[in-house]
């Protein structure tokens, strides 16, 4: 098979079908599978001594290499709806890999400047849709179906907790080397006070945002450029694309700088302080002053949209990009108050790591001399530089000795009960708080419904005090106060809190004319609001 | 042993005790040693432990009964004083050694595993002692935190790895030689935390290695935990810094020497900057235990 391939430089598979005409294509068929598949090494070494390279470059290859990783990371999501079948229970009216694609989105939009999204929030952001899958299935499946997804995206039962493909390359000297490529797609940080926290990794993010192996600025700003014409053509479905798109390129340019940053606080010299990161600092601060412009520009120019356009569908699109547009403002902002604390992070650090007394002598340094020097080597050899530094580094344990009769005690003991509520709370001592309110519930109802006037009948203070006064000698009190706090009505609290009507109070100059209080007789009287236009300005505020 | 007794000494007091072992002494020497073998017991919190330190220190004879106690055992005498106490380590095949495949029981038959429960040790030193400084200064006490570990490990990972990756290299192992995959790549190829029904830390995790390794240390004596920010803070203890500057540094550098690697130093102590190459070589001279 080899020495008629030889001569021909177009490759082994060409020779299959250039020698074999349409007629034998069938009894050839095996061996054009073969050929073509990657397993068919053993054939190509003769290939390579006999003549022209059929194999391109190391160069060349790179690009293959990379494009093979990024087809990689689409694996897992694939590999989903695959496996759907083998689960108990009928799961094929799920899309998979649409709940997956959804979990990514979710955990990435939630990624915060100090951690990550919360497990039990995806999930629960996550059944809606899995729901609308399949809405005649129970709750606790679409939960289940959730989770499902989301372990398998984090790969739970690997111990990486990651996935792991194999490619082939060509290195330098024309041999045919097998790789390992590693990769996560969700990831599990520590977050504050011992929890995790998800992370969706670059790699996620790149197949997602489907823009491989590009800069993070460039692709952002030409992003922002594509987002613009659309919105100016009119085409805001796109527009909208485009603009979660930026969203997911602000999300990994502040992951970047979160890096840099913490690496200063574990130690200044970790990170080049004299040129790289006051440049990065510097250029993200451009950066966000850009954007920021840039955004509010496009906010401007959506929000006319939304306002003149005369479609339902169109004027509901413009609305979210207005909510996404927003999101990627505030995350600006946060970005650029953590660019502003770099520079006296920076200084504080290095008033605590550079200034003090040096040693007199110096001993060996555990980092430069011998962490940095063994990651680099390869695991076979680095092991026996770890394994002498823990045989020599961990102490000593007293060796445990055992009589047999302790053993046979030690044996015979019930297990102590383990207590899963812990030691038995003490009663509390309750005492009854005497009851010292000044006015009583009844006489609040009574007040209330006194006031509870008409929208379009106000009345004087002076003849709700009266009206009080025959019900009950107390409640002119209660009236009164009420009344008075009506003068300074809270609008700003029943606006947060979208009331419908207000008690109010103006002073139009008469004096009050009472026997138990003073003043001016206000005039006493409910407004109307407009709920549901409060409810709106709300929600565009925010 | 330095110490010259001479027997023309006229000072007649000294030399029964000298000269004669009783029963007693031997008695003691061996209860200093078995104070020795409780590492977390402070010296200055046991009244007896405190005498037998100074009989130690004043009462040469003494304290070659002790060392030579210690010595029969199978154990390496550190350091005897005050603040550290009767500072005693394994020696090699000692009963008292710690063992890797009794520590983490994976470690047994995954060579990653065995890597990294090792380097999560050497990690935690470093972490402890950043500068050559510190590892010298008897005064000094460390801080580490689980997550700062880890992180800092991660970091270097991911210098070592944009590095890789700034000179093209292709660090993806080859499928069959799994001894050859560089070292950074097993550390960084693991998830850092993951979630488990109980809520415990995830065994298999860096920082659950790393939870491992502290927790271990803090049994020996070597660090003591102040708190539970971060995955768990902690200090270190005058052993610790006993045990890695005399014990653990040496053994590891040795071996580091055998298989060809020779970083270089001059023994100073200078807090200049370091320069900035672009090479992964250390940067002779640098302070601070970090590349340019």
């Amino acid at each position: 098979m080899s020495s008629p391939a030889g001569p021909v430089p177009g490759g082994v598979a060409a020779a299959g079908s250039r020698s074999a005409p349409f007629g034998s294509l069938s009894d050839r068929g095996p061996t054009l599978c073969t050929v073509t598949s990657p397993a068919s090494t053993d054939r190509v070494p003769p290939q390579l001594s006999a003549g022209p390279r059929p194999a391109p470059g190391p160069a060349a290859d790179e690009g293959l290499a990379r494009r093979l990783r990024a087809l990689a990371c689409t694996a897992p999501i694939h590999d989903l709806d695959a496996r759907k079948a083998n689960l108990a229970g009928a799961y094929s009216v799920y899309g998979m890999a649409e709940i997956a694609l959804a979990a990514i989105d979710l955990v990435t939009l939630n990624m915060d400047f100090d951690t990550g999204a919360d497990h039990d929030q995806i999930v629960a952001r996550l059944v809606p849709r899995v729901a609308a899958q399949a809405p005649a299935r129970p709750v606790a499946e679409h939960e289940r179906v959730a989770r499902w997804v989301l372990e398998n995206l984090i790969n739970v039962g690997s111990v990486d907790r990651g996935f792991r493909t194999v490619y082939g390359t060509f290195a330098a000297d024309g041999s045919y080397v097998r790789r390992d490529y590693d990769f996560k797609l969700l990831e599990e940080v520590p977050g504050p006070g011992g929890t995790v926290y998800l992370r969706t990794t670059d790699e996620a993010v790149n197949v997602l945002v489907g823009a491989l192996d590009t800069d993070v600025t460039s692709a952002q700003i030409a992003a922002e450029v594509k987002l613009e014409v659309l919105i100016s053509r009119g085409r805001l479905a796109d527009a909208q694309l485009a603009a979660e798109q930026a969203r997911y390129r602000t999300v990994q340019y502040s992951e970047t700088l979160r890096r840099a940053l913490e690496a200063t606080r574990r130690n200044v010299r970790a990170v080049d302080w004299l040129n790289a990161v006051p440049d990065m600092i510097a250029e993200a601060l451009d950066h966000v002053a850009d954007r920021y412009r840039h955004e509010n520009a496009i906010l401007t120019n959506i929000r006319r949209a939304r306002d003149e356009s005369e479609e339902p569908e169109h004027k509901r699109r413009a609305a979210e990009l207005v909510d996404i547009v927003k999101d990627c403002i505030r995350r600006h902002t946060q970005l650029q108050s953590r660019l502003l604390e770099a520079g006296p992070l920076f200084r504080a650090e290095q008033d605590r790591q550079a200034f003090a007394v040096p040693a007199s002598t110096a001993g060996i340094d555990l980092y430069g001399h011998l962490l940095a020097p063994v990651l680099p080597l390869p695991l076979e050899q680095a092991t026996r530089v770890t394994d002498a530094f823990f045989a020599r580094g961990t102490g000593l344990r007293t060796p445990v000795s055992v009589r047999v009769a302790d053993l046979v005690d030690l044996l015979l003991t019930p297990p102590v009960e383990r207590e899963h509520l812990g030691a038995e709370m003490p009663e509390p001592d309750l005492i009854a708080t005497p009851d010292d309110s000044r006015f009583s519930e009844e006489q609040l109802a009574a007040a209330m419904a006194l006031l509870d006037l008409p929208a379009d009948a106000p009345r004087r203070l002076s003849g709700l005090l009266a009206e009080a006064r025959r019900k009950d000698p107390d409640l002119p009190y209660l009236v009164a106060l009420i009344a008075v706090h009506a003068a300074s009505p809270a609008v700003g609290t029943a606006y947060r809190q979208g009331e419908e009507k207000l008690l109010f109070a103006v002073d139009d100059g008469t004096e009050l004319d009472d026997h138990e209080f003073g003043g001016a007789d206000l005039i006493v009287g409910t407004a109307l609001l407009d709920a549901a236009g409060m409810a709106a300005d709300r929600t565009e505020a925010a | 042993m330095t110490e010259h007794v001479d027997r023309s000494d006229p000072e007649a007091a000294a030399a029964p005790v000298s000269t004669a072992v009783t029963p007693a002494d031997a008695a003691d020497a061996a209860r200093l040693v078995a104070f020795g073998l409780q590492p977390k017991l402070q010296p200055a919190r046991d009244q007896e432990y405190t005498d037998l330190l100074r009989r130690y220190r004043e009462d040469p004879p003494f304290a070659r009964l002790a060392d030579a106690v210690a010595a029969g055992l199978g154990l390496v005498v550190l350091e005897v004083s005050p603040r550290a106490g009767m500072a005693v380590t394994a020696a090699e095949d000692s009963v008292f050694a710690v063992r890797m495949g009794d520590y983490a029981r994976r470690t047994a038959a995954d060579s990653g595993d065995r890597f990294l429960h090792g380097l999560a040790h050497l990690a935690v030193a470093a972490l402890s002692f950043p500068r050559p400084e510190d590892l010298a200064d008897d005064g000094y006490i460390g801080r580490v935190t689980v997550n700062g570990v880890d992180a800092f490990v991660r970091q270097a990972c991911r210098r070592l790895e944009e590095r890789a990756a700034e000179e093209g290299e292709n660090t993806d192992p080859a499928t069959d030689a799994p001894g050859l995959e560089a070292a950074w790549r097993i550390w960084a190829r693991r998830s850092a935390t993951g979630a488990t029904k109980d809520a415990r830390r995830l065994a298999g995790s860096t920082t659950g290695i790393v939870g491992k390794a502290v927790a271990f240390l803090t049994d020996s004596g070597f660090l003591q935990r102040t708190g539970d920010d971060s995955g768990g803070t902690y200090r270190t203890t005058a052993r610790y810094q006993l045990q890695v500057r005399d014990m653990a540094g040496s053994s590891a550098m040795a071996e580091l020497l055998e298989l060809g690697i020779v970083p270089v130093s001059d023994g100073t102590a200078t807090l200049l900057p370091a320069e900035h190459t672009d090479d992964l070589e250390l940067v002779a001279d640098a302070g601070l235990p970090f590349h340019s």
